[in-house]
């Protein structure tokens, strides 16, 4: 390994891959984005043009910010995604702890069960799903969808996490129980730190299908205060006429806040504060 | 009072039965060790002790009290772990405060004990660090320290230096020898090196597979092993056993001798011819085939005996032992 990396060839094919890969992954990420700021006929003339002094044009936002409330798809976007996160993040962890540290009658079964939700797509239940948000009454509210998405997130959470528990030391949960922690302060302040990039990349991959889905909100809550921005970008692809400029401007716009996420969680991702713990 | 008694203790995980009807008492003050080879239950043992599991069947008392419902915090021990377990989010000053805190001990009190605790094991330049910023050697003390800074009852240490290396494990050693002296407390040590067992141990207990073998002190244990197993594991290098048919026809039983109480003689009973010389400078190990069997003799000073010579060794007087086939220990 120390040789690949001190070989210059080596470093630079290395690099030269890496640096593809990134022009790859984001030239649609840039196309969206100078589309966004063009006029219609710039965007069809020449795609991959930048915008100029004649082709620029906000007109796509504009439609945008007058079209339906765009911020409040926005804020809806944005709760449902963070709250769920949140449920996903705290109660699978807990399980997950329960699951690893704890033997009880059942565990391993109890562990396979909620494994389980992996191999099943949650949408096969969605009549059943509709039908109970119905029966409590939770159609059209954000609580909805925010349920979902916890269900759907937790078995691949409750799955990586008590995996990634199970590697830390009982040592030092041991040591915190003899100097008095409660089992809560030893999970809050010294599991949970540690399986810090496990948490980061569970939320990783829970929040873009969460920001991006446009399923259930159509289903669940598509009523105009509680629709999300996929849902609310929707108004601007018609079966006939796609009005390219908003559904560009609103996809850049969307793009935003799920990146600031990303870089918040792939940061933790990177630290690691294991080092030091135990030999 | 003594510091601890364990009473007919057993412990299973589901059908793996892991300890069997241990009964064991600890004086106030004494150093007691733990050995036997690995996976004989000593750390399952030592947990037992701090309440990290709860025992199947059996009573567990700590200077006097019953203590198997008592939750680890309160059963006024202090355990110093293998891996160190050092907090790694905490400097080496919170990491051994913390459990003061939780006992809300006050600041003054806090303040003195971690200074004292600092002053014993030479800490005073760290207290800022973080662990990962310790040697292994320094995370050690760490952790040795915040067991002191609790004024336990009892300390418990699960094989303390075995990461270390041996120059520091020699060190640190006597670290904990003369901390035992300072402090006047009751500990209990778990290690499978002999070694550290006879150094340091006022009483050493010799487990295998769940069960106690013997109990005593180093030299009694030394020199009166009540079975093969016990005597074939305390000492180095180890007890040479052999067939007693060797020296006398006829005898099934085993014999087993001690190195050092092998001597060079022509008239010895034992023909051997020399495999491997090992010049320690102080002695001489001479290891060395009788028949099929490996036998070591441990020569005082130096001697100039070359690989392949025959040689002759008899057995000093009193200093046979004979085991039946099952390793029991056969007297007169
Ligand atoms: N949680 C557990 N579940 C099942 N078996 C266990 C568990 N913990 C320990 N054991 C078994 O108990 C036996 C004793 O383990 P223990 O850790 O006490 O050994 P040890 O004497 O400390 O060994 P070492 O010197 O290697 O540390 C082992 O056979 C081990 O497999
Ligand atoms: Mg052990």
């Amino acid at each position: 390994m120390n040789k690949a990396r001190t070989n210059p060839l080596n470093t630079a094919a290395m690099h030269g891959a890496l640096i593809l890969y990134t022009l790859i992954a984001l030239f649609p990420v840039f196309v969206i984005l100078i589309n966004s700021f063009k006029t219609r006929k710039a965007i069809f003339r020449e795609p991959l043009a930048l915008p100029s002094a004649d082709s620029f044009s906000m007109i796509g936002y504009q439609t945008v910010m007058k079209q339906g409330d765009f911020f409040l798809y926005f804020q809806n976007s944005m709760i449902v995604t963070v709250v769920s996160l949140t449920f996903i993040l705290v109660f699978g962890a807990m399980a997950a702890f329960a699951l690893s540290e704890y033997r009880f009658k059942g565990n391993m079964l109890m562990g396979l069960y909620l494994a389980l939700g992996i191999m099943i797509p949650i949408r096969i239940g969605t009549v059943a799903i509709l039908e109970m948000m119905v029966a409590t009454g939770l159609v059209n509210s954000l609580m909805a969808l925010i349920l979902v998405y916890t269900a759907q997130g937790l078995p691949l959470a409750v799955f990586i996490l008590s995996e990634f528990m199970r590697q830390v030391s009982d040592d030092l949960k041991n040591a915190g129980r003899i100097d008095g922690l409660s089992e809560y302060t030893i999970f809050f302040r010294l599991v949970l730190p540690l399986v810090r990039p496990a948490m980061a990349t569970v939320a990783v991959f829970n929040m873009i299908p969460i920001w991006n889905d446009l399923w259930f909100p159509l289903i669940l809550a598509p009523a105009e205060e509680t629709k999300t921005l996929t849902l609310g970008s929707q108004v601007f692809i018609g079966q006939f006429v796609t009005d390219w400029n908003a559904v560009l401007s609103a996809l850049s716009m969307a793009i935003l806040p799920v990146l600031v996420l990303y870089v918040i969680f792939s940061r933790q991702l990177i630290r690691g504060i294991t080092s030091g713990a135990v030999k | 009072m003594k510091a601890l008694t364990l009473t007919n203790v057993n412990k299973s995980f589901g059908d793996v039965h892991v300890l069997k009807d241990i009964n064991l008492e600890v004086e106030d003050g004494e150093f007691v060790v733990f050995v036997g080879p690995s996976g004989c239950g000593k750390s399952t043992l030592l947990r037992v002790i701090a309440g990290l599991e709860d025992v199947s069947s059996g009573e567990v008392s700590i200077g006097g009290e019953i203590v198997n419902a008592t939750p680890p915090c309160r059963r006024g021990i202090a355990m110093v772990f293998q891996s160190y377990a050092l907090y790694p989010h905490l400097n080496v000053r919170k990491n051994m405060s913390l459990a003061l805190k939780q006992e809300k001990q006050s600041k003054q009190v806090i303040e003195e004990r971690i200074a004292e605790a600092t002053r014993m094991l030479n800490l005073e330049d760290y207290l800022e660090r973080y662990p990962s910023e310790l040697s292994g050697g320094q995370r050690q003390r760490v952790a040795i320290g915040r067991a002191i800074v609790r004024h336990p009852k009892l300390f418990l240490f699960d094989e303390p230096l075995s990461n270390l290396d041996a120059a520091l494990r020699m060190n640190t050693r006597l670290e904990i020898a003369n901390l035992h002296q300072q402090l006047k407390t009751s500990m209990v040590y778990v290690t499978h090196d002999q070694s550290e067992a006879m150094t340091l141990a006022d009483k050493i207990v010799v487990l295998r597979a769940g069960r106690v073998e013997q109990v005593g002190s180093p030299m009694e244990l030394y020199n009166n092993p009540v079975n093969q197993f016990v005597a074939g594991f305390l000492g180095s290098p180890a007890m040479n056993f052999m067939p007693a048919s060797l020296i006398s026809e006829g005898d099934t039983r085993t014999l087993g001798v001690r190195p050092e109480d092998l001597f060079q003689s022509d008239q010895g009973p034992l023909k051997a011819s020399v495999q491997h010389v090992e010049h320690l400078g102080g002695d001489t190990n001479v290891i060395a085939k009788v028949k099929d069997h490996q036998i070591t003799a441990r020569l005082f000073g130096q001697h100039d005996i070359k690989p392949g010579a025959e040689l002759s060794f008899g057995i000093a007087d009193g200093k046979s032992f004979y085991f039946d086939k099952d390793g029991a220990r056969l007297r007169g």
